[in-house]
């Protein structure tokens, strides 16, 4: 361990929510040119902590001190001049300026009349050659893909001459090559003598990029071991309390094919999003689909969802054409879905659960007659998901927006999967999810492929696909590879796929 | 000092919050009633006895009421599934200028027959006037907004052409207005000798069944998951554009039967003043209510009352009856402010 002096220092931080102890005396040291790393389980505190420490929230104790000098609480004003910046989960940028604009907005006195814009290009430019984070100034924000809004937010902080620089979930909306080249990113910064906290419940990025791993659990430091020095199940069990063991999926024969598609191609205003792609789901299987985000999953997914029509081709369900209906045919044929976003698509935040329950079947008698909502039935059946999936934390009359993320997608799933669809298309299912809920997850989608459903599970987590799938395919650019049977895949077949290199005789079916 | 969104809503503090609401913006308002050099306990005194003090006022007051329960539920409907229907004014004036069409003894029918069919008749010309702006925006995204306000104007013109040409009543010594509609035409007194109509008892059985539709069928689940998360609504297979245009119907028939009723139980005949705002006036009824069409009642019935006691109390002391539109306003605004507390807790 070095003896670098500490830039940053929290000490015996309380935080209460009514009855919620949000964060009980956690201390924690951050030293000069290090990466940190705090993990722990949705809801361990790691935001609240973060909060105190950049002055959103003020602590009931304890104190937060930055190069020696103790910080007035509740000031976020402070914890910038004492060079702390933050990369919140949520962006916040304005869409419709561009680059450079977000970058200087708010560090000019208002009292100016004229903007410094050629010396605020040439810093910015210098600081994206510095750290490797080149992004064209004058881009506007909106056009910009989700990864390189996140190096505005970077370079934003940078230009404000940060010395520490907190990121809450970085890489919760990157894909794993974005996710790679910001830990680059990041190791660079630490190099070049910032000190790095990023918050994460990933076991394998923790493990890969920090350099010390602070956990933390039920609002408390449970642990802090160098990242040399531990391994991901140590990890594992630290940060949930308990061995989580994710399900092993049995062999199993698969059945008739109940899903196929011809050569079906989607297009949107012009552009390819799938080109003719074949393939094909079996009972009692699951088919796993990798690649790299933005490669076509959400137009597949879209597709077998019955929410995208093919331009071409042809998509047949249960040995019958198909891709004339729509989502509530979709779901009446037997069809069950997992959208790709559960807030935007899955559920609707400010309905209570029963009303979520029954979106996708209002319509069916059972609940409703004569145009009327049988509002009994749909509670009861809601209680029966909450009972069945072990959604925490609700009754049928919550609002659905309070639930975590975990206990939100296993609702969700529990919808699906209680009518026990013959099909289920399971779309980023984890993506977003701590470990014990994954492990609930994928528990379920093997439930229902042992009980002979077909699974399509699109992923950008390979180590899920590996896990779950019997067959696989890589989505590349809207193509879809040739399926591979699991059991004679490796890491560089699966590589090789996901770069879109594929031949003709690896077919296996 | 940071807004938390609450988790629950206390139901007291959602009952309190408009009450609130109304307070301060009459304590605001009391600003540029003093600044006339006035006594402004006078001045509200004279407001509230205004609208209430007498049989006379209150009946006067109710009258009002009427037609704010009708467009106020038609912004309501509307807004509750982001449908942002500006075009009450207008519709509201379809409605009136078909009933005068229909209703001067063109139709034939006994007056408990014909009535019905003369506000049915209303509201479907309410509805076709905003499916058009609708249906533009389904097909080619065109922001209803701006279709639906400017068609008001349309609309407005267009009774002004027919008032004052093919429907002009020679009787009316020049006037432009409508030939008045038959008797068997006209709503019955709800209390003789004054003009409160029975539209009143016909706009509260409505503002019961809106609610009933918005929260016990699967047009109003629909309706609500289509404002709330259109892109659930999607997923789920709710056939949007179908859910979107039974609002449209639903919201443009409301304040087309606004139009009908204030004819045949009111004056009898059409003219371009025959509503002082009810269209707009709707909307900040709507949003006073928090879009619930219970809670549209009682705000319809606030407004009313500050229009009727603010004429009162111009009458009586020398202030610009403006006032009533200032208190109006400021109500709105302090109303969405309160709106922000209800959903909202203020943390430190």
């Amino acid at each position: 361990m070095t003896s670098t002096s500490a830039v940053l220092e929290l000490r015996h931080i309380t935080k209460r929510f009514g009855d919620l102890v949000a964060n009980d005396d956690v201390s924690l040291v951050l030293r000069s040119g290090e990466l940190l790393a705090l993990l722990g389980e949705n809801g361990a505190g790691k935001t609240t902590l973060m909060n105190i420490l950049f002055g959103h929230y003020t602590a009931d104790a304890g104190d937060v001190v930055a190069g020696g000098q103790r910080l007035p609480a509740g000031r976020p004003r402070a914890a910038i001049a004492a060079g702390i910046g933050m990369v919140h989960q949520h962006f916040a940028l304005a869409a419709n300026l561009s680059v450079l604009d977000n970058v200087m907005l708010g560090t000019e006195p208002m009292a100016r009349l004229l903007s410094n814009r050629r010396a605020g290009r040439d810093k910015l430019t210098a600081l994206g050659n510095k750290f490797g984070l080149t992004v064209d100034p004058d881009a506007r924000v909106a056009d910009l893909s989700v990864g390189e809004r996140q190096k505005v937010e970077i370079l934003k902080a940078l230009y404000r001459d940060v010395r520490v620089l907190i990121l809450d979930e970085p890489t919760a909306v990157l894909s794993s090559v974005e996710a790679e080249r910001l830990f680059s990113t990041l190791r660079t910064m630490a190099a070049n003598g910032l000190s790095l906290i990023f918050i994460s419940h990933k076991l394998n990025e923790v493990l890969a990029a920090a350099d010390r791993i602070v956990v933390l659990r039920s609002g408390k430091v449970v642990a802090e071991r160098e990242a040399k020095e531990t391994t991901r199940n140590e990890l594992a069990e630290l940060m949930i309390g308990r061995r989580v063991d994710r399900p092993v999926r049995e062999p199993q024969l698969p059945g008739d094919i109940l899903m196929q598609a011809y050569g079906v191609m989607v297009t949107e205003a012009g552009r390819t999003l799938l080109d003719k792609v074949d393939f094909d789901v079996r009972a009692g299987e699951v088919v796993g689909i990798i690649g790299v985000a933005g490669n076509g999953q959400a137009a597949l997914g879209g597709l077998t969802s019955g929410l995208v029509k093919p331009a071409s081709g042809r998509l047949e369900l249960f040995g019958k054409a198909f891709e004339r209906a729509d989502g509530r045919h979709f779901v009446q044929a037997g069809v069950g879905r997992i959208p790709e976003d559960r807030h935007a698509q899955g559920v609707v935040g400010d309905m209570t659960l029963w009303e979520n329950a029954v979106l996708e079947r209002i319509r069916e008698p059972r609940f409703s007659r004569l145009g009327c909502v049988r509002r009994q039935a749909a509670v009861a059946f809601a209680r029966e998901i909450i009972a069945r999936f072990d959604v925490r934390g609700a009754k049928p009359t919550t609002h659905t927006r309070l639930l975590s993320g975990g206990n939100m997608q296993k609702f969700l799933l529990g919808r699906t999967l209680i009518d026990a669809p013959r099909v289920l298309i399971a779309n980023q299912p984890t993506r977003g999810l701590d470990e014990g809920a994954i492990a609930a997850i994928h528990r379920d989608i093997l439930a229902a492929r042992t009980a002979g459903a077909g699974v399509l599970l699109i992923s950008e987590d390979l180590d899920e696909v590996l896990a779950l799938a019997d067959r696989v395919r890589a989505i590349v650019k809207g193509r879809l590879s040739p399926a591979l049977s699991i059991a004679a895949a490796d890491a560089r077949q699966l590589g090789l796929m996901m770069a879109g290199i594929w031949g003709e005789a690896d077919r296996a079916t | 000092m940071r807004l938390e969104r609450r988790e629950r809503v206390p139901l007291g503090l959602a009952i309190a919050a408009p009450v609130v609401a109304v307070i301060v913006a009459l304590a605001l308002s009391s600003v540029l009633i003093a600044a006339t050099g006035v006594s402004v306990l006078d001045a509200y005194t004279r407001l509230f006895v205004g609208a209430f003090g007498s049989r006379l006022s209150l009946t006067e007051t109710l009258t009002r009421t009427t037609p704010l329960i009708l467009t106020g539920l038609a912004a309501a409907v509307a807004f509750r599934s982001r449908l942002w229907n500006i075009g009450a004014e207008g519709q509201f004036y379809a409605g009136a200028i078909t009933v005068a069409a229909l209703g001067s003894g063109i139709v034939a029918l006994p007056p408990y027959l014909l009535i019905p069919v003369l506000m049915l008749g209303g509201a479907v010309a309410g509805m076709i006037v905003l499916l058009g702006p609708v249906a533009l925006r389904l097909r080619f995204g065109v922001d209803e907004v701006v279709t639906t306000l400017l068609l008001n104007f349309v609309i407005i013109l267009f009774v002004s052409i027919m008032v004052d040409g093919p429907m002009k009543d020679p009787l009316a010594l020049g006037w432009p207005q409508s030939v008045p509609v038959t008797s068997d035409a006209t709503l019955a007194k709800l209390v003789p000798r004054s003009r409160l109509h029975t539209g009143l008892l016909v706009a509260l059985v409505v503002a019961l069944a809106v609610w009933a539709i918005e929260w016990r069928t699967v047009f109003g689940f629909e309706s609500r998951v289509a404002g709330l998360n259109p892109s659930a609504a999607t997923f789920s297979g709710i056939a949007l554009p179908t859910v979107l245009l039974t609002v449209a119907g639903l919201s443009g028939g409301l304040a087309g039967l606004a139009g009908a009723i204030e004819v045949m139980g009111l004056k009898g005949y059409v003219t371009t003043d025959l509503s002082p705002g009810y269209g707009y006036s709707g909307i900040v009824v709507a949003m006073l209510a928090g879009l619930n069409p219970l809670g549209v009642v009682l705000a319809a019935l606030f407004v009313a009352t500050i229009f009727v006691g603010a004429d009162a109390m111009s009458r009586a002391l020398a202030i610009p009856s403006f006032i009533a539109d200032v208190i109006v306003a400021i109500s709105l605004l302090t109303m969405l402010v309160s709106l922000l507390f209800i959903n909202y807790r203020v943390r430190r």
